[in-house]
């Protein structure tokens, strides 16, 4: 067996936290992790938020982000302590050795230079490379990495080019020195999917290629699945569980992995359309002040008492624009909108109390969606006081209610938002639009925000809400494993038009236009080998036109 | 047109639009308020026919509207009227009056400036150490007292315990240069003091507020050497928003000196503008309040144009 | 409120000490205020602690009243420059549209000549009374309270909180006063503290100029110009308001920078 490239040893890392009205402390993040990683392979680290998978990755180059700082263990790269050893060295590792690429290429890449002049830094400041053979270099990845004119992109500036393209230039900027390592910090979390499976097969040509080994961090399964020799699964700072990626994908051990590998796999038999739907939007167009194109295009769905409508789109389908006109905060230029049998007005101002309060909304930031300065029982309890006039005990007893459905205890309805962990949040938020009684619900992005398995629990906890109390949802999401759990019918949309729309068995089945295609393939699955498959398949139909 | 030059003649109309209401600001700022100029040349005591031949004299039974407009009309043509307290052209007494000040002033940047920066990046450097919490520190309490006060604790313990300068700044034309900066020192001294310290503190908050983007961070991971990672990539982005803070500061420099001129006596713009408040001399006042007005709204648009011009986003538009 | 720290404690302290001079400054002072009780500028003794002015006052006895005016027109201009700008700065942030674009393009020419100028230029024909110094200075200033608070609310305004409300059909009352205002508190309360100094150096910068507080009535700036003249025979009387306006806005700086440190914590932080 052949030497690790890096060997990690009961490494611990620390950080300083400031709580408010108490004295900054710190406290441990990462509980003594190891592992090792031989030439060539790539480890994938797995974790929800909070499991210190970025940290694990900055300490390989001895590196802690703010306050962060290693406290114990060992880190061993090509052989040497690289936490033991001296300032110069480690900036010949960085850079040169080991290279890191981020999660948000848009900010990490300075923007008062050129794109060409930041890839070859690094591989020209350690003296790896000349300038000229550096651009060679960083043309050539270019090229390999499928970026359009290769020659010519390294002398845009930053803004100048999508967000795609700069997470592959990050690739080349990470690639150019010809390193032993790169760390790959969620890069592609950012991206819409269909983006995604582009640059991820960039990154994975490019790691197989180069030859490069690398730590590839994300907390989406699926993802590291298709790029991984190894997979280790860590929550809140330690090690769950540490194997190769066949086996944790397809014979996980310990529970927590089991779970991570069965995320999304709710079933959700659809329900049959009643003869009225409950909200009708009819030939709506709408674009905004101050603007001279429309976001929305002729846009007509139908929502049936107690089922969901799940909006599919990416970033700018005009998805959440569709949610603003219908709750009425943008007025379409065109169309109308039904709800319970009358007609809404367009404007916000001209509804009825009762139209306001049939049509609620929960939103993608739970931490946004309520005042911070509010206890759980102030949010709550405000449109029982409004829509109903519940006061005192009576209220008391409501919130108490509206707590128990959505599975907290009523030891919460005196804790402010803070104190909430995400996924609380996200239920106070739904037992807040709850209260109102509702007929229909706007769920914008409701679990995008989460980690999945928190996710999962709240898309669970939202069906057996919509079987209790009959209430519909509008569910605005670009997580095609969402649709899939929660939907009774599906309308896809691509730049502000419904392209399909119809049932869920209808709009998941075949034959497909190309952009529903081109979005269904592109989601990540749970299998070994499915982003060849996907790939191979892309460049037969390709062939074939 | 590159759309940045149409950005920057779009600056340079507003700012023009905005001194002239600015001008109107100051001339109705003094008209409306009650008494008016007949009344303060003759008093309290000045009898009704007395006021109306004054008025009639100064051709105050006209309109505002058309007074307003033949004050600005003269105004651009560098006619600024009479003074009331002694009937001389007041663009005569500004123009030497008005060097005077850019001199004072002028010198205090010329320090002021490269300390500051050269004070913000050292406190950036020695963040939350030693150096930095003294430089705070030193520049909590001078903005904490007000310019004059400077002036007269440098005054005396300069001026009157060491005996070194002068404590009164008087210069004339027939001065060398040096002797006129020996007479300067102490105001230059107390413009320095007061200045240095917003725009030391200021210049610290842009550029750490710089240090913290991400791409200072993956030039660090770069390997690059602290001195590289500031001055490739911190600089470049740091200079437009140091340029605001200098040119803020400069406008707030034309206040100042209104102050230390008092203090030193200094014959310039400030001392000017003060006596003639006092002795409600309007058209002084107003002459002097839109030349300040005119300095300030002009280094502010420089300010603005330079953080346009810096702006990668507006240079290289997609 | 427990785990003051200790800057932010000397400054309530002296804060406070200084609030209590004012009030009680009758009671305080040995002497009375425009009283004359011994020869020109005689030094500091047991009879006269700081020693006596320009025409023979004691200087404690002025200092403390000249607190106390001092004090009393920072104070009220602060009230009134927080409640306009406030007031304005909430309304146009929650109107948006012309009422917005109206009040800030006006609050912008008010800003384009500097304050000490304007205010130089009203009072060459206002009466300079302390009314009408409270109502320039409060007024003048309210335009920088008006662009934060503004700010603060616009950053507010566009919170889904504030959307929920109004979607649930919340009044404008309720969403100022309840979902606005308890989130923009801290940071107005911090620049409150900071305008409060401004006030001070401002009011004492006109009556040195001679257009602030007029003779006899003691403030701190009136007592510099009434002593300056000391100055170049070495005598330090006029620099004793030096030491006192110092002190009450490094003490007022240390508690602004506590309530904003409080707020910057509250939002970066976790429970």
């Amino acid at each position: 067996m052949t030497e690790p490239l890096l060997k990690v040893r009961n490494l611990k890392i620390g950080a300083t936290v400031y709580p408010p009205d108490e004295k900054p402390h710190d406290i441990e993040i990462v509980h003594g992790v190891s592992f090792d990683l031989e030439p060539g392979k790539v480890l994938g680290l797995i974790g929800e938020s909070g499991a210190g998978k970025s940290t694990i990755g900055l300490a390989s180059m001895a590196y802690g982000r703010g306050g962060v700082m290693i406290t114990g263990g060992e880190v061993w790269v090509n052989g040497r302590d690289i936490l033991a050893t001296s300032l110069s060295d480690i900036r010949s590792l960085r850079g040169g050795e080991v290279t890191y690429v981020s999660q948000s290429a848009a900010a990490s890449f300075n923007p008062a230079k050129k794109i060409m002049e930041q890839v070859i830094e690094a591989a020209v400041s350690q003296g790896k490379l000349s300038k000229r053979d550096a651009e060679a270099k960083a043309v050539e990845l270019f090229t390999k990495l499928g970026l359009p004119s290769p020659e010519t992109i390294g002398n845009r500036y930053p803004h100048q080019v999508s967000g795609g393209q700069l997470q592959r230039c990050m690739t080349a900027l990470a690639l150019c020195p010809e390193p032993d390592l790169v760390v790959f910090d969620e890069p592609t979390t950012a991206l819409d999917v269909t983006t995604q499976i582009d640059v991820l097969a960039a990154i994975k040509d490019a790691i197989r290629d180069t030859g490069v080994a690398a730590l590839y961090i994300t907390h989406d399964l699926a993802v590291v699945a298709q790029v991984s020799d190894d997979i280790m699964v860590l929550r809140q700072g330690e090690t769950v569980e540490y194997g190769d990626t066949d086996q944790i994908i397809n014979k996980p051990q310990e529970d927590y992995t089991k779970a991570l590998v069965s995320v999304r796999s709710i079933n959700h038999e659809e329900k049959q359309p009643s003869p009225s739907p409950v909200l009708s939007c009819q030939n709506i167009t709408a674009r905004y002040r101050g603007t001279n194109f429309d976001v929305l295009h002729n846009v007509s769905v139908d929502l049936h008492p107690g089922q969901t409508l799940a909006i599919v789109g990416e970033s700018g389908s005009g998805k959440s624009t569709l949610a603003r006109v219908i709750t009425g905060l943008l007025p379409p230029s065109d169309g109308q909108i039904d709800f319970a049998g009358r007609k809404l007005t367009p404007d916000l101002a001209g509804r009825s109390i009762e139209d306001l309060r049939e049509l609620q909304m929960i939103y993608q930031m739970a931490d946004v969606a309520m005042n911070p300065r509010q206890t759980v029982g102030t949010i709550i309890g405000r449109p029982l006081e409004f829509y109903f006039g519940l006061r005192g005990a009576e209220k008391r007893k409501r919130i108490n209610e509206l707590l128990d459905e959505i599975e907290m205890g009523n030891g919460f309805i005196d804790r402010y938002p803070a104190e909430l962990s995400g996924g609380q949040k996200q239920r106070v938020c739904i037992a807040r639009s709850l209260a109102a009684n509702p007929k229909v619900i706007i769920c914008d992005e409701v679990t995008s925000a989460l980690d999945p398995l928190v996710a999962d629990g709240i898309l669970k906890l939202l069906l057996d809400l919509q079987k209790r109390e009959d209430v519909a949802y509008l569910f605005i999401t670009h997580d095609l494993a969402t649709v899939r759990a929660i939907a009774d019918s599906i309308a896809v949309m691509h730049q502000g038009k419904v392209v399909r729309y119809g049932s869920k068995s209808e709009v998941l089945s075949p034959p497909f236009d190309d952009y529903t295609d081109l979005l269904l393939s592109s989601v990540p699955e749970m299998r070994l080998g499915w982003l060849e498959e996907v790939i191979a398949n892309r460049k037969m139909e390709s062939a074939g036109n | 047109m590159h759309p940045i030059l149409k950005i920057i003649a779009q600056r340079l109309a507003l700012s023009t639009l905005l001194l002239l209401a600015a001008s109107a600001l100051i001339f109705a700022g003094t008209e409306i308020l009650p008494g008016d100029v007949a009344q303060s040349i003759l008093g309290q005591s000045a009898t009704e026919q007395s006021l109306a031949n004054l008025r009639e004299e100064l051709g105050l039974n006209e309109p505002a509207i058309s007074r307003y407009f033949s004050w600005l009309g003269n105004a651009l043509q560098g006619d600024l009227g009479i003074a009331l307290t002694n009937g001389q052209q007041i663009s005569e007494s500004v123009g030497s009056r008005l060097k005077n000040t850019l001199f004072l002033a002028g010198w205090a940047a010329i320090i002021s400036v490269p300390l500051a920066i050269f004070l913000g990046l050292l406190a950036v450097r020695y963040r939350d150490r030693w150096p930095d919490k003294l430089i705070s520190a030193v520049t909590l309490t001078s903005i904490s007292i007000p310019e004059f006060l400077i002036g007269y604790l440098l005054m005396y313990f300069i001026a009157v315990k060491l005996g070194w300068f002068s404590s009164v700044a008087l210069i004339n034309d027939n001065m060398s240069l040096l002797e006129k900066l020996n007479a300067i020192a102490l105001p230059v001294m107390v413009l320095v003091l007061v200045v240095l310290a917003h725009m030391m503190r200021m210049t610290r908050a842009a550029i750490l507020n710089v240090m913290q983007s991400a791409y200072i961070e993956t030039a660090e991971l770069k390997g690059l050497s602290g001195f590289n990672v500031i001055a490739k990539h911190a600089f470049p982005n740091a200079v437009a928003p140091i340029v605001n803070v200098v040119m803020l500061n400069l406008a707030y420099l034309v206040v100042g000196v209104v102050v230390v001129e008092v203090v030193f006596v200094y014959p310039g713009m400030g001392q000017y503008l003060v006596d003639h408040v006092s002795k409600r001399d309007v058209p002084v006042v107003q002459a002097c309040g839109l030349i300040f007005a005119a300095v300030y709204i002009g280094l502010n648009m420089i300010a603005d144009i330079v953080s346009i011009l810096a702006n990668p986003r507006l240079r290289h538009p997609k | 409120m427990k785990n003051i720290p200790i800057s932010a404690m000397i400054g309530l302290a002296f804060t406070g000490l200084y609030f209590l001079m004012a009030i009680f400054a009758p009671f305080i002072a040995p002497y009375g205020m425009a009283e004359i009780v011994g020869d020109v500028w005689e030094p500091s003794s047991s009879k006269y602690l700081l020693g006596t002015d320009s025409i023979g006052r004691d200087l404690l006895t002025r200092m403390i009243y000249g607190g106390r005016t001092t004090i009393w027109i920072a104070t009220a201009a602060t009230i009134l420059s927080f409640t306009t700008g406030s007031i304005l700065g909430f309304i146009a942030a929650v109107s948006g549209g012309w009422v917005d674009q109206v009040l800030s393009r006006f609050v912008d020419l008010i800003m384009s000549i500097p304050s000490l100028i304007f205010a130089l230029v009203v009072l060459s024909v206002m009466p300079v009374t302390i009314t009408v110094l409270i109502i320039v200075m409060g007024l003048l200033d309210s335009t920088r309270v008006f662009r934060l608070a503004r700010a603060v609310a616009v950053d507010i305004a566009v919170m889904d909180y504030v959307e929920a409300a109004r979607l649930r059909g919340e009044k404008i009352r309720w969403i100022i006063f309840r979902e606005i205002l308890p989130n923009a508190l801290s940071p107005l309360v911090a620049e409150m503290g900071l305008r409060f100094i401004f006030m001070v150096l401002f009011v004492s910068t006109l009556s040195f100029l001679g257009l602030g507080v007029q003779p006899p009535q003691a403030d701190w700036g009136g007592i510099v110009k009434e002593n300056k003249e000391g100055i170049v025979y070495g005598i330090p009387a006029a620099l004793a308001p030096a030491f006192a306006i110092a002190t009450l806005s490094i003490s007022v700086n240390l508690v602004a920078d506590w309530v904003l440190n409080r707020t910057t914590s509250l939002k970066g932080g976790r429970g």
